[in-house]
C-alpha cells in the first residue's frame, strides 16, 4: 500500500487553463497569509499581541495547496502555528487578527489567542498547543466520519518534531488499523524549535514512519503549491473512496524564528541556510509560474498585493478598535450550562 | 426494586443509553470480545456490534484523544480506562484537550465524553495499581468528576454523565463491582452535582464518597453502638461539589469528619474543609478532621496495606475526636 514520491508522476507541465481563477486565488491566499503574518509580527513587537506568536511565513503553500482540496464539511485540526491555515480555510482576517489581539470579536472570542483559533462553522477545530496531542483528536474525527458513514475526511497538521511523540504513533496506528479517512500532514520545516530533524529523529524520511502502520504516504514539496495540492487531492481521494488514511511528509521551511522571541536564524541554523531556503519562496515560485503560464502579469500581481495589504490593514484596524471581552466572559464557556457567574470552586475573595 | 450488582448497574446504564442514542459508543481496552476487564461491558458487543463497542490497542493517550476528537464533532463516546492508574498516560488529553476545548474555542466546541473505569485500591495490587486520582481531575475547571458508591447511583449517575454536554471523569470503585443493591425499576437517572445523605444523624457528619461510603456507614453503625448518631453524606459528584448538602448537615451536627481513599495532600477533603470553614465557621464546635489513605505509595504486604487504607476504626476515632469523646480514655 505504501507509495513513495519517487514512484509518482509529479504534475509538471501545463496548468489547466480552466482552473485559472483557482490558481490566481491560491496566490491571493498565500499573499494574504504572508502580509497578515508580517502585520502580526509588527503588532506583536508593538505589544498589541500577547503570549506566544508563531508565524507561518515560508510555509504558505502547504496550507493553501492542501486546504484547497477539501470540502466544506471536512474537519481540520492544527498545531499552534495555524494562522495561515485559519485564513486559508476562510476565517476572515478581521476575526483572526482580533483573536490575536484578544478581542471579543475574535474567532475564539478572545479566549484562545494565537495558538487556539477555532471556527466550528468551517470545520476548523482548533489550533492546539501541546505538541502532537491533537493528532489523536483528528483520528477521533475520522472515526466519527466512519461511524456516521459520511464521506468527510479529517485533516491534521503538525510539525516534524511531533512525530517522535507517542500521540503520533498511537493515532496513526489506530487510523490505519480501523481504516479511517484521516490525512496527517507533517509540515517538515526542519526544526522543532531549535532542534534539527536529524538531532531528534532516528529516521530522516518521516514518510517512512508510515510503513510502521502500512499507511499510504508521500513526500511532498511544500514550497510548490501545485504539487502540494495534487498530493492532497490524492490523499483526499484515498480517504473518501478507499477510506484509508495517508501520511504526507511535506518538506517546507519557516523563514522566521520559531516564535517572535526567536531571531530569524539563532544558534541552530545559519544565515546562509535561511537565505538559501528563501530562494524557494513559495509565493515567488508561484508568481513566476503564473507569469510564465500567462495567467497573470507582474502588474496584476502587484495590484493584488496592494489590495491584500489594504485588506490586512483593515483587519488590523478592526482588531485595534474591537472591544475587549466583557468581564463576565471570564466565567463563561467553562461548562455547557455556564452563563457566567462564579466558578464552582471559587472562593469569591 | 431489583437487586443488582454495581457492575451490572453500570452495564444497564450503558445498554440503555446506547439503545436510546445512536451517537453513544463504548471504546477502550478489552471492552468488546473480552467483555470488559471487569465485565462491565458484558454482552454489549453482541448487541451493538464492533463499530459501537470498540476494542483498542493499549494506548490510553491515543484512544482518550480519539474520544475527545469524536466528541468534538458531536458523538458521545464512553471511553473506558481499564483502571485510572493507566489513565495517567492520557491525562494530557483530559486536562489539555477535553477540559479546555469549550473555553479556548470561545464556547464553540464542547466535548460530551465520559471517561470511566475503576479507581482506588483493590487488594494487594501494590503501588502502581492502588491509587485514587479524583483530586487530580477535580482540580481542573472544565471537567466534572463523578464517583458513585452504590449500584443505584452507579446506574443513575452514568446515565446522567453520558447525557452531559461536558467531559466527565467517572471513577468507579474497583472493590465495588460485586456489591449489590436495589435499583428502581424503569428509567433511573441521578442528577450530577447532588450529594446524598446515606444515613441521617444529628451528632457528627461524615463526608465521604465512593468506597469510603460503605466504610463510613460501618463506622456509623459502630458509633451508634456507642450512642453517637452520625450522618453520612455521600458526595457522589466531587466536582461540582454539592456544598449546600454538606453545609446544611454540618450546620446541624456542628462536627465533621471527611474521609477519602486518596492521599492527604491537596485531597478532596481539603476542598471540603475549606468550604466548611469559610461558609459556616461559627457553626463548628470542633476542627474538621480528615481521614485519608496513608501518605505513602501503597505497599504490597497485606498488613502494611491494611494500615495504609481508610477503615471504619479510623473514621470512628476521628469522629470521637471531633466529639471530644474518649480522648483521655
Amino acid at each position: 500500500m505504501a507509495t513513495t514520491a519517487a514512484a509518482r508522476p509529479r504534475p509538471r507541465g501545463g496548468l489547466d487553463p480552466g482552473l485559472a481563477d483557482k490558481y490566481r486565488d491560491w496566490l491571493r491566499q498565500m499573499l494574504l497569509i504572508r502580509r497578515f503574518e508580517e502585520k502580526a509580527g509588527e503588532a506583536y513587537s508593538l505589544g498589541k499581541i500577547g503570549g506566544f506568536c508563531h508565524l507561518y511565513i515560508g510555509q504558505e503553500a502547504v496550507a493553501v495547496g492542501s486546504l484547497a482540496a477539501l470540502g466544506d464539511d471536512d474537519y481540520i485540526t492544527c498545531s499552534y502555528r495555524e494562522h495561515g491555515h485559519a485564513l486559508a480555510r476562510g476565517i476572515s482576517p478581521q476575526t483572526v487578527m482580533a483573536e490575536l489581539f484578544g478581542k471579543a470579536a475574535g474567532c475564539s472570542k478572545g479566549k484562545g489567542g494565537s495558538m487556539h483559533l477555532f471556527d466550528a462553522s468551517l470545520g476548523f477545530l482548533g489550533g492546539h498547543a501541546i505538541v502532537g496531542a491533537h493528532i489523536p483528536l483528528a483520528t477521533g474525527m475520522a472515526f466519527a466520519a466512519k461511524y456516521r458513514d459520511t464521506s468527510q475526511v479529517a485533516v491534521c497538521y503538525f510539525g516534524e518534531a511531533a512525530v517522535n511523540n507517542g500521540a503520533f504513533h498511537e493515532a496513526l496506528n489506530m487510523a490505519a488499523l480501523w481504516k479511517l479517512p484521516a490525512i496527517y500532514i507533517c509540515e517538515n520545516n526542519r526544526y522543532g524549535m531549535g532542534t534539527a530533524l536529524e538531532r531528534a529523529s532516528a529516521i530522516y524520511d518521516i514518510s517512512e514512519r508510515a510503513s510502521s502502520y502500512d499507511m499510504a504516504n508521500e513526500v511532498v514539496d511544500g514550497q510548490d503549491v501545485l504539487i502540494m495540492h495534487a498530493a492532497m487531492e490524492r490523499a483526499v481521494q484515498r480517504a473518501r473512496t478507499a477510506k484509508i488514511p495517508t501520511l504526507l511528509e511535506v518538506r517546507t521551511y519557516r523563514f522566521m524564528g520559531h516564535s517572535m522571541s526567536d531571531p530569524i536564524h539563532g544558534h541552530y541554523r545559519t544565515k546562509e541556510e535561511v537565505e538559501g531556503q528563501r530562494k524557494r519562496d513559495p509565493i515567488a515560485l508561484w508568481s513566476q509560474r503564473l507569469i510564465a503560464e500567462g495567467l497573470m502579469d507582474e502588474a496584476a500581481i502587484k495590484a493584488l498585493d496592494k489590495e491584500i495589504i489594504r485588506e490586512v490593514e483593515e483587519a488590523y484596524q478592526f482588531a485595534e478598535e474591537a472591544p475587549d471581552p466583557e468581564p463576565e466572559e471570564l466565567y463563561r464557556d467553562v461548562y455547557a450550562e455556564d452563563g457566567g457567574g462564579r466558578g464552582t470552586a471559587d472562593t469569591g475573595s | 426494586m431489583a437487586v443488582v450488582t454495581y457492575r451490572d448497574a453500570l452495564n444497564q446504564a450503558l445498554r440503555e443509553e446506547m439503545q436510546r442514542d445512536p451517537d453513544v459508543f463504548l471504546m477502550g481496552e478489552e471492552v468488546g470480545v473480552y467483555q470488559g476487564a471487569y465485565k462491565v461491558s458484558r454482552g454489549l458487543l453482541d448487541e451493538f456490534g464492533p463499530l459501537r463497542v470498540v476494542d483498542t490497542p493499549i494506548t490510553e493517550l491515543g484512544f482518550a484523544g480519539v474520544g475527545v476528537g469524536a466528541a468534538m464533532v458531536g458523538l458521545r463516546p464512553v471511553i473506558e480506562f481499564m483502571t485510572w492508574n493507566f489513565a495517567l498516560l492520557a491525562i494530557d488529553q483530559l486536562v489539555n484537550s477535553a477540559a479546555k476545548m469549550r473555553y479556548m474555542s470561545g464556547g464553540q466546541v464542547g466535548v460530551p465524553a465520559v471517561f470511566r473505569g475503576p479507581g482506588g485500591a483493590a487488594l494487594q495490587l501494590a503501588a502502581q495499581h492502588s491509587q485514587a486520582f479524583e483530586s487530580y481531575y477535580a482540580h481542573v475547571p472544565g471537567l466534572k468528576v463523578v464517583m458513585p458508591a452504590t449500584p443505584a447511583d452507579a446506574k443513575g449517575l452514568l446515565k446522567s454523565a453520558i447525557r452531559s454536554d461536558d467531559p466527565i471523569v467517572f471513577i468507579e470503585g474497583e472493590m465495588l463491582y460485586n456489591t449489590k443493591g436495589e435499583i428502581p425499576e424503569g428509567e433511573h437517572v441521578v442528577p450530577l452535582g447532588r450529594a446524598d445523605v446515606k444515613r441521617s444523624g444529628g451528632d457528627v457528619t461524615i463526608v465521604c464518597h465512593s468506597k469510603t461510603v460503605s466504610i463510613a456507614l460501618k463506622a456509623a453503625e459502630e458509633l451508634a453502638d456507642e450512642g453517637v448518631e452520625a450522618e453520612v453524606v455521600d458526595l457522589r459528584t466531587i466536582r461540582p461539589l454539592d456544598a449546600e448538602t454538606v453545609l446544611s448537615s454540618v450546620a446541624r451536627t456542628h462536627r465533621c469528619v471527611v474521609a477519602e481513599e486518596g492521599w492527604p495532600f491537596a485531597g478532596v477533603g481539603a476542598q471540603v474543609v475549606d468550604t466548611i470553614q469559610r461558609e459556616i465557621f461559627d457553626d463548628l464546635d470542633a476542627p474538621v478532621l480528615r481521614v485519608t489513605g496513608a501518605d505513602v505509595p501503597m505497599p504490597y504486604n497485606k498488613h502494611l496495606e491494611r494500615a495504609a487504607k481508610v477503615d471504619s476504626a479510623k473514621i470512628v476515632s476521628a469522629a470521637n475526636q471531633v466529639l471530644y469523646r474518649g480522648r483521655d480514655a
